[in-house]
Parts: C-alpha cells; sequence; structure tokens
C-alpha cells in the first residue's frame, strides 16, 4: 500500500517535470501575463473533443437522471446525500493525515463514528449538532497541492470531466487511499483481505455515481446559468475548474487569498 | 415665505437626491443593492420588468467600464480609440444580459450581507450569504467594492462560493482571443452573437 502511494508521487512529480516540456499549440503561444492563473493546455483539441463529449452525455444521461433524482422528497435527498458524503468522509480522513492536519482529521474520524452509529448510517449527521464542524472534501490531488505540486498543465478526461495532471494523478491515488474501495474490493493486504463477501464492486460504483448524481443534482440552476452566458463554455468550465482546486487546496473560500489581484490594481475609472 | 419656499424645495431636493443616493459604506451599499434586487425579483413581476430593472440598478451600481477593461485584460492596450469605443458599447450590453439573466433565474433570493474586509483605500470585499432552500444549498457570496471615491463606492467583481465572475469572464474573453490567433475584434463578432441571442 505504502509502496504504491510512493510510486504515485514519484509519478506526479515526474508528470510535472514533463509537463514543462509539452509541446504548446497555437493558443498558447499567445499566453500574456493575463493568464498566469491559467494553466496551460496538455493537448486542447483532445481536451475541446472530450468536452464535446462529456457536455453531450451530460445532456443525455446524468442531467435528466439529476432532475429525476431532484424530483424525489427532501429528506429521502438529504439523507442520501449525507449517506454518500459520510463514506465519503474515510478518503478525506487518508488525506487529512498525509496532509498533517491532525486537528481535521479528529474532526473527520469522530464524525464519521458518530453520523455511522448514532446517525443510523451517516443518514443523519448528528456530529454536527455535537459541534464536529464538516471541514470539507479532501483528496489525493488536494494533498499533492499541499505538498507543493504544481497543477501541472490542464486536460479533459472522458466521464470524467477537466482536470490537471497532478489532480489525474490524484485520482489514481484516491483509488489507494479510499478504505470503501478496498473493502468493496476485497483488497489483499499483508496477505489478509479487507472486507468480507457482502459487498462486491458494484457496491463501490453504485456509491460514487450517487454522490455525482447528487452533486450534479444539487448544481442544476448553476450549471444551467453557466452554460447560458458563456461565450466559450470550455473556457469558464476551465477557469472555474482551476479556480476552484485553487480554494480547496488553500483550504479557503475567499478568492482574495488565492488570486493575483494585481490586475485589479491598475485599473482606475474614477 | 421666500425662506419656508427655500426649506420646501431645500426638502424635496434632498429627499429626491436621498432616492438615489446608495451609501457610500460598503456593506450598507451591498444591503441596500440586495433589498433593491429582492423588490424587483418577486413572482408577480414580468421577466421583461424585472430585466429592465436590474439593468438600471447594474448601471448604478456597478463600475460597467472597470469590468470591461479588467477583463480584456491586456489586450486593452492593442485596441485603437475606435475600437475601444466599440468594445465598451458592446461589453456593456453583453454585461447587462449576462447580469439580468443570471440573477432572474432567482426568485426573492434572501441574501444576509455578513462582514466585509477592507483590503485597501480602493477595495473592500463585502461577504453575504445565499440561504438555502429545500433544493438549493446555501451559496456564500463576496463582493469586490471598488471604494477610490469613498463618496460613490461601485461593484467590481461577484465572488460566489470563491469563484470571480470577473476573472472567468477574462479567462473566456482571452480564450476566444487566443483561438482566434490574438485577433481582438474576433471577440466584438462573438459578443454581438451573444447580445443578439
Amino acid at each position: 500500500m505504502i509502496r504504491k502511494i510512493v510510486y504515485i508521487t514519484v509519478f506526479a512529480f515526474l508528470l510535472q517535470t514533463n509537463v514543462v516540456m509539452a509541446g504548446t499549440t497555437g493558443s498558447e503561444e499567445l499566453k500574456s501575463s493575463d493568464t498566469q492563473n491559467t494553466a496551460d493546455e496538455c493537448f486542447e483539441g483532445f481536451s475541446r473533443a472530450m468536452f464535446k463529449l462529456n457536455h453531450g452525455l451530460d445532456k443525455v444521461i446524468f442531467e435528466p437522471v439529476a432532475k429525476g433524482y431532484r424530483a424525489l422528497p427532501t429528506p429521502i435527498r438529504k439523507g442520501t446525500g449525507n449517506v454518500t458524503d459520510n463514506l465519503r468522509s474515510l478518503l478525506t480522513l487518508s488525506n487529512n493525515l498525509l496532509q498533517g492536519d491532525f486537528h481535521k482529521a479528529g474532526d473527520t474520524a469522530v464524525r464519521f463514528a458518530v453520523n455511522s452509529t448514532v446517525g443510523i448510517l451517516g443518514i443523519f449527521d448528528p456530529a454536527a449538532r455535537l459541534g464536529f464542524e464538516d471541514h470539507g472534501k479532501e483528496d489525493f490531488g488536494q494533498t499533492l497541492g499541499r505538498w507543493g505540486t504544481n497543477s501541472g498543465c490542464y486536460f479533459v478526461l472522458p466521464i470524467l470531466g477537466p482536470t490537471t495532471a497532478r489532480d489525474a494523478v490524484g485520482l489514481v491515488g484516491n483509488v489507494f487511499l479510499d478504505p470503501v474501495f478496498h473493502v468493496t474490493h476485497n483488497s489483499e493486504v499483508h496477505n489478509a483481505l479487507i472486507g468480507n463477501d457482502n459487498y462486491s464492486e458494484h457496491n463501490y460504483y453504485y456509491y460514487r455515481g450517487t454522490g455525482a448524481v447528487d452533486f450534479r443534482a444539487k448544481n442544476i440552476e448553476s450549471f444551467d446559468s453557466v452554460e447560458k452566458n458563456s461565450i466559450d463554455l470550455y473556457a469558464s468550465l476551465k477557469s472555474l475548474y482551476l479556480q476552484n482546486r485553487k480554494q480547496k487546496i488553500a483550504n479557503t473560500k475567499s478568492a482574495v487569498e488565492t488570486q493575483d489581484d494585481s490586475d485589479w490594481e491598475e485599473l482606475d475609472t474614477n | 415665505m421666500k425662506k419656508n419656499f427655500f426649506i420646501i424645495i431645500f426638502f424635496v431636493f434632498g429627499l429626491t437626491q436621498k432616492s438615489f443616493a446608495y451609501s457610500s459604506d460598503p456593506e450598507q451599499f451591498i444591503q441596500e443593492i440586495v433589498d433593491e434586487a429582492k423588490k424587483i425579483l418577486v413572482d408577480s413581476n414580468t421577466q421583461e420588468f424585472k430585466t429592465e430593472k436590474l439593468s438600471e440598478l447594474a448601471l448604478k451600481t456597478v463600475d460597467i467600464k472597470g469590468v470591461a477593461f479588467y477583463t480584456l485584460g491586456n489586450y486593452r492596450k492593442e485596441l485603437n480609440d475606435k475600437e475601444m469605443e466599440e468594445y465598451l458599447d458592446l461589453f456593456e450590453k453583453y454585461f447587462l444580459k449576462s447580469f439580468t439573466s443570471r440573477l432572474t433565474d432567482y426568485s426573492e433570493p434572501k441574501i444576509d450581507v455578513v462582514s466585509s474586509d477592507v483590503l485597501n483605500l480602493k477595495y473592500t470585499i463585502v461577504k453575504s450569504l445565499l440561504l438555502g432552500t429545500d433544493k438549493k444549498p446555501e451559496v456564500n457570496i463576496e463582493w469586490r467594492v471598488y471604494t477610490k471615491n469613498p463618496e460613490k463606492p461601485l461593484i467590481r467583481d461577484l465572488i460566489i462560493e470563491g469563484l470571480s465572475l470577473a476573472r472567468t469572464q477574462k479567462e473566456e474573453f482571452s480564450s476566444v482571443i487566443q483561438t482566434n490567433n490574438g485577433d481582438v475584434t474576433k471577440l466584438f463578432i462573438t459578443l454581438k452573437e451573444f447580445i443578439s441571442k
């Protein structure tokens, strides 16, 4: 397990170094200081094609499913969202520890224990009422960011959507760090099996899929608004994705803390 | 008699001025805008009415010219006076359409102004919270208020859950220009298409 994490980390750093040497498209050559917060594209043509594919799949599958899900009674949706969040918190816990954030790790562990028991498998969130704050989700991409890894170049994956070189490595790392994955896949660790026959790989994908549908359902209007008001939807979503990842790595909700404000300083209109 | 007349005129003038003037305190300024928007966005108002009134509100309270400059970034240095004039005109139309379209999706939004941070003499960030509903989660909204003229603050950016709308627009504009080999005038065509949609 540890060996796998070391491999992933080494791979992440190698990828980051390679990104610097990656070829550029015509558009990238024109980049100026204006785009200093924008990651370079790995392969823009491919990414735009994948973006179109994902957008089409969203229209045909994900959005209708999310709308159907939203038609369910509020307590069912809230309970479902809570259950997936509770399971997801185990991945957060692994990353809290890797980031050396023991205070948050403690809160996350207590939240999981309380919500899984008193909260009936995570349907309810009594831990919040007891004062154990939800500090937000963490993943291995964020951990790599906390360790100082640059984002690397940006690209779009089929179905999984926007990512960067660092976050793509993070996606692989998440699989190794997520206890839910190991329990449902009956992983072998030190010649012993984690999990049992009650769980199958399908359970893992149901849990991940449900989490995605819950997220999509909570953001139907936001997605529609961005789509309706964009002149280049691909660029809009790229910007939003990169800004969001910066916030998450910095553990802040304030754009002022993560963005270069010098562009604003030189603008005087009155 | 003459004195009374002046007092009445002064009083009426004062009242009229008051009804058009917003507070110079950034937090109060945002609260007033939010309250005004809430009245506009009541269900009984027609879409046209909402669009018209929100446009008027934006013209009075947003530094559209400042946002236009910011959004174009360094490319603004490549424009001559005539092109700049055309860009500012197009941007205003684009901005108002985009701004009103985003807001008219909300019905009587409940926004509480929470606090503010003075960044420097020019900028204050006002923090607010859009309260959640059964279907939508709670949303943190920050307002970048331009305070260079302390008597007349203006909004320059809206930061929703840490995501800056102005920055997103800027990167979108930059992408359109870059994919057209750096030709800024191609952005004008895209803006015209958006406005006429």
